[in-house]
């Protein structure tokens, strides 16, 4: 949660893809990365980042994380912005990195690290205060809103803001917004039948809804949903927030 | 027995590191208005289920046998050696329901409490607006079952009695002085939710309460 | 297959369970949501709530000390109990020597992880159970699926055929009304005749030696206030300093639980009757339980846990708990307060994937009027069981550990740690990926219900450079 008084618009950022993004769904990654371009920022992608590490801290692997995440602090030396296109993401480095640290000597630039890391729709919202207009046709879209954003980077109604600017876009609400996909990580394989239970339910409610894609801010979530709507045939797409708003505002749509 | 238990329990709990116990935040419990506390008290109470009846110090024991008298209440025990086991005494004389005194031990009145008297009459120690409360202070004359046995509980309160909240009630009343054997807070008739998370009344306590509010 | 998985589908597959826990699930979080509906009001009492519980936790000790000084000038009996075993044998003791031989109990989870109603049955003691949930499910001869609403897995219907079976003169009824009146029945005699009450407490006030009960069906004061004999049964851990803490606790355990700004009864015992007095139990005995919680309390993150006032909200709002109900954890707690209790109570090797039964949603991190960061705790505990001798507090620690999750694991931190590794790799899997059978190992528990997860081809990191984003 971005709570330190509103920062000045930067010049450069950095920008973390996540490993998610990375293997499956690089173009969210490089819509993030024009959005914030359009912004007139220049946008760095150090070439040595990975992955923040979750999936060993949440394992219980706290070595093996801390190898990762040292990796990831050394690769954004610069006093400028991370952001992020995850909330889960952003929400380990920004609210886990310290613990990992606790008592060693890197603790002080984890801290310092952590407190540059931004979740990207908090980012266009509260630091840039984008304005976005609309070029697209008509569309229902509902919002899916991913558990480590809401709860760890306080990220909830910033996306749906963004969303809201967009005057041909009706977002309806859905009532299961809130409610975790079943993806976890590691869960979904650890626990495959709750998992499975979830993301059916999570199908369903979006199914309910009408509309004829699912937006989040979180790709591993979209995996999981879009596996599960997929193989049910519903033809209702997820999408991650940051290729949809560019293809919104731009003209013929984002290629 | 239990000793050594007592020592390894102690002894492990002091073994082990400690921390600091932290500072307790600023917290206010809700305040009402003066001219809306005696309000609150009796809409929540009433949206609890009770019957509330706004009465006069002068006039509550003949309104309380009207009540009773339409409701059909055949019985109230009660505590005679209290201002207000003594006011029903005197008021009511041989008109109205029985009045059944709990003046000896639950042992010698067991049957009586059980199945035998309709309602219970106590008088109470206060009152809490926010949530709607009655505060009863059992005693050597007032005993606790009055208030949960008979089907019927009718309490009791003055106005002047009742406070904004319960952390200030317990502070102006200097309750961490002196607890009594069993001090009770009631906000409605007994009921549960156990069923399919429907509301019923009535499970073990009293299925009604009636609350007097004298107000003058 | 870890235990848990393997009870879980019995739930998941069956719809009438999935129904009563989704509709008694959602209607609890709505009923707690509209109780705390100033953000700013939830904060200031959910901060002092922690701190009052914090306090009692970090001072435990001389809290209890302080406890059984106050209870016994009071003319309450204290008794200190290492291990259930020990309480189950305190609590015979007690009865036997006042010659009970039917008790009536009040709810109480310490009894359940007692299992006292079983062992009072087997030395020829019967135990009624009174609140209404619990008589319910000891009629059906189950285990409790939740910590404040026992039955809650059961529908009206199985409830009405219950009570048709098993109460004299009452046929099927689903009338709610007619139900609850056929129990009071029922149980007003147990009440009359019974020898002894036992019940729980739900905080004890070590400044004035008070154990205050909450309830809403008056169950809990007839138990403690009828009987002849009073037992109350208590972990150490569910004090608090002064009487001043009891308000915020107040505030915000009924309304957690089941969002009612109060119980209909809450119930201040001070001491047995005292001469004069006409009712009321000769004898009141409070037996303090440890059985695992002070190792708990030996590790200064986990001990918490010990802040944990029973709410249940934390369950309430967990997606996994409300689609496996509380039979699946099948230790006394359910739910995310259960994930990281029972570990730490029964050892990480008997109930070590239970932290593991969870996405870390954080939805019940959100609501727990005490703040026990329980997603925190429950990665904790995760490490614990991998990593043997990582702390003495808790039992079991390392059970889990497997030389092929380690390796992995060490392999995956190479390949993230070094960039041209990773670079390397992920270009493969990014063109080979795609060629995974649908039913690989791990894969095909995912692709069960879900179509495989698409490779990209390029990389982000390719297709970075591609149009021509700086790296430095």
């Amino acid at each position: 949660m971005s709570e330190i008084a509103r920062p000045q618009r930067p010049e450069n950022v950095y920008f973390f893809g996540t490993c998610v993004i990375d293997l499956f769904y690089p173009g969210a990654g490089l819509a993030g990365m024009e959005l914030l371009k359009r912004q007139g920022l220049r946008v760095v992608f150090p070439a040595d980042q990975s992955c923040c590490g979750q999936p060993a801290r949440n394992s219980g692997y706290l070595d093996e994380a801390r190898a990762v995440a040292l990796r990831q602090i050394e690769t954004f030396p610069n006093d400028w912005p991370i952001v992020v296109p995850s909330g889960s993401c952003a929400g380990m480095m920004k609210t886990h990195y310290p613990d990992l640290f606790e008592g060693r000597p890197e603790h002080a630039r984890a801290k310092a690290f952590s407190a540059r890391v931004y979740e990207l729709t908090d980012f266009l919202v509260n630091v840039l205060e984008i304005k976005l207009e609309d070029k697209g046709e008509p569309v229902r879209v509902t919002w899916h809103g991913s558990c480590h954003s809401m709860r760890e980077m306080g990220v909830v109604d910033q996306p749906k803001s963004l969303l809201r600017q967009l005057s041909n876009v009706t977002l309806v609400e859905n009532p299961r917004e809130k409610e975790c996909c079943g993806f976890g990580g590691t869960f979904a394989v650890r626990q495959p039948e709750i998992s499975a239970a979830m993301v059916t339910d999570k199908v369903a409610a979006i199914e309910e809804t009408g509309a004829s894609q699912v937006l989040s801010g979180d790709c591993g979530c979209l995996m999981n949903i879009n596996g599960a709507m997929d193989k049910a045939k519903k033809g209702i797409a997820g999408r991650h927030i940051a290729e949809f708003l560019l293809e919104r505002t731009t003209t013929g749509g984002a290629k | 027995m239990s000793e050594a238990a007592r020592s390894r329990i102690l002894g492990r709990l002091r073994a082990a590191p400690r921390t600091a116990a932290p500072a307790l935040p600023e917290w206010q419990a809700p305040i009402y208005d003066p001219a809306e506390r005696v309000e609150r008290f009796c809409s929540v109470l009433e949206g609890s289920h009770a019957e509330i009846y706004r009465v006069t110090l002068a006039d509550w024991p003949y309104r309380l046998r009207t009540i009773l008298e339409e409701r059909g209440t055949a019985s109230v025990m009660f505590a005679p050696n209290t201002e207000g086991g003594r006011r029903l005494v005197s008021a009511w004389g041989d008109i109205g329901p029985k009045l059944v005194p709990y003046d000896k031990t639950v042992e010698e009145l067991k049957d009586t409490l059980v199945h035998g008297v309709e309602s219970g009459f106590t008088t109470t120690r206060g009152g809490i607006a926010e949530t709607g409360t009655l505060v009863l202070w059992p005693d050597s004359d007032e005993p606790r079952l009055l208030s949960l046995l008979p089907p019927l509980h009718i309490a009791l309160v003055r106005a002047a009695d009742i406070a904004d909240n319960l952390p200030g009630l317990i502070r102006a009343q200097g309750w961490a002085q002196s607890m009594p054997t069993n001090a009770v807070l009631i906000s409605g008739p007994s009921k549960t939710a156990d069923i399919e998370q429907t509301l019923a009344y009535g499970v073990h306590g009293p299925k009604e309460l009636i609350v007097l509010v004298i107000e003058d | 297959m870890s235990d848990f998985t393997k009870r879980a589908p019995i739930a998941l597959n069956d719809p009438t369970l999935r129904r009563n826990f989704r509709r008694a699930m959602d209607g609890l979080m709505v009923k707690r949501a509209a109780q705390f509906a100033d953000p700013q009001a939830w904060a200031a009492l959910r901060e002092r709530g922690a701190m009052v519980k914090a306090r009692a936790v970090a001072r435990l000790p001389e809290l209890l000390e302080q406890l059984e000084a106050k209870c016994t000038a009071n003319g309450i009996q204290v008794h200190w109990a290492e291990s259930t075993a020990e309480a189950n044998s305190i609590v015979l003791d007690i009865l036997q020597k006042a010659g009970a031989k039917k008790v009536i109990k009040g709810k109480s989870m310490v009894s359940e992880e007692m299992e006292l109603n079983h062992f009072l049955d087997g030395h020829g003691i019967k135990a009624v159970e009174s609140d209404l949930g619990e008589y319910i499910i000891q009629l059906a001869h189950e285990a409790p699926s939740h910590i404040v609403m026992p039955c809650i897995h059961k529908n009206k219907g199985e409830i009405a055929q219950l009570f048709a079976d098993n109460i004299d003169g009452l046929g099927y009824t689903e009338d709610v009304d007619a139900l609850t009146a056929a129990a009071r029945r029922a149980l007003r005699d147990e009440f009359a005749t019974a020898d002894a009450g036992i019940s729980g407490v739900n905080v004890a006030v070590a400044e004035t030696g008070t154990l205050v009960l909450v309830e809403n069906e008056g169950n809990g004061r007839l138990s403690t206030t009828l009987p002849p004999l009073h037992i109350a049964l208590m972990g150490i851990e569910k004090l608090a300093e002064t009487l001043d803490d009891v308000p915020p606790l107040l505030a915000l355990l009924p309304r957690s639980a089941t969002g009612q700004p109060i119980t209909t009864y809450v119930n201040m015992i001070t001491s047995p009757r005292k001469p004069g007095e006409k009712d009321g139990p000769e004898a009141v005995h409070l037996v303090l339980l440890d059985s695992g919680r002070s190792r708990v309390y030996d590790d200064p993150e986990l001990r918490d846990t010990l802040r944990c006032i029973r709410c249940g909200a934390c369950m309430n709002h967990c997606p996994v708990y409300s689609r496996v109900g509380g039979h699946t954890y099948k230790f006394v707690y359910p739910g995310p307060i259960g994930k990281i209790l029972t570990p730490q109570l029964e050892g990480l090797d008997c109930a070590g994937d239970q932290p593991h039964a969870s996405t870390l949603c954080n939805a019940c991190v959100e609501v727990c009027p005490v703040k026990i960061p329980i997603a925190d705790l429950l990665v904790r505990l995760r490490t614990e069981s991998v990593h043997p001798g990582g702390s003495v507090a808790v039992k079991g620690a390392g059970s889990r550990r497997s030389w092929h999750e380690t390796l992995s694991w060490r392999g995956w931190a190479f390949m993230y740690a070094h960039p041209k590794v990773y670079g390397l790799a992920t270009r493969l899997m990014a063109r080979l990926g795609n060629l995974i059978p649908e039913n690989a190992p791990m894969m095909r528990q995912w692709t069960k219900i879900r179509t495989k997860p698409k490779f990209a081809g390029k990389t982000l990191h390719e297709l970075a450079r591609e149009k021509g984003f700086d790296h430095e």
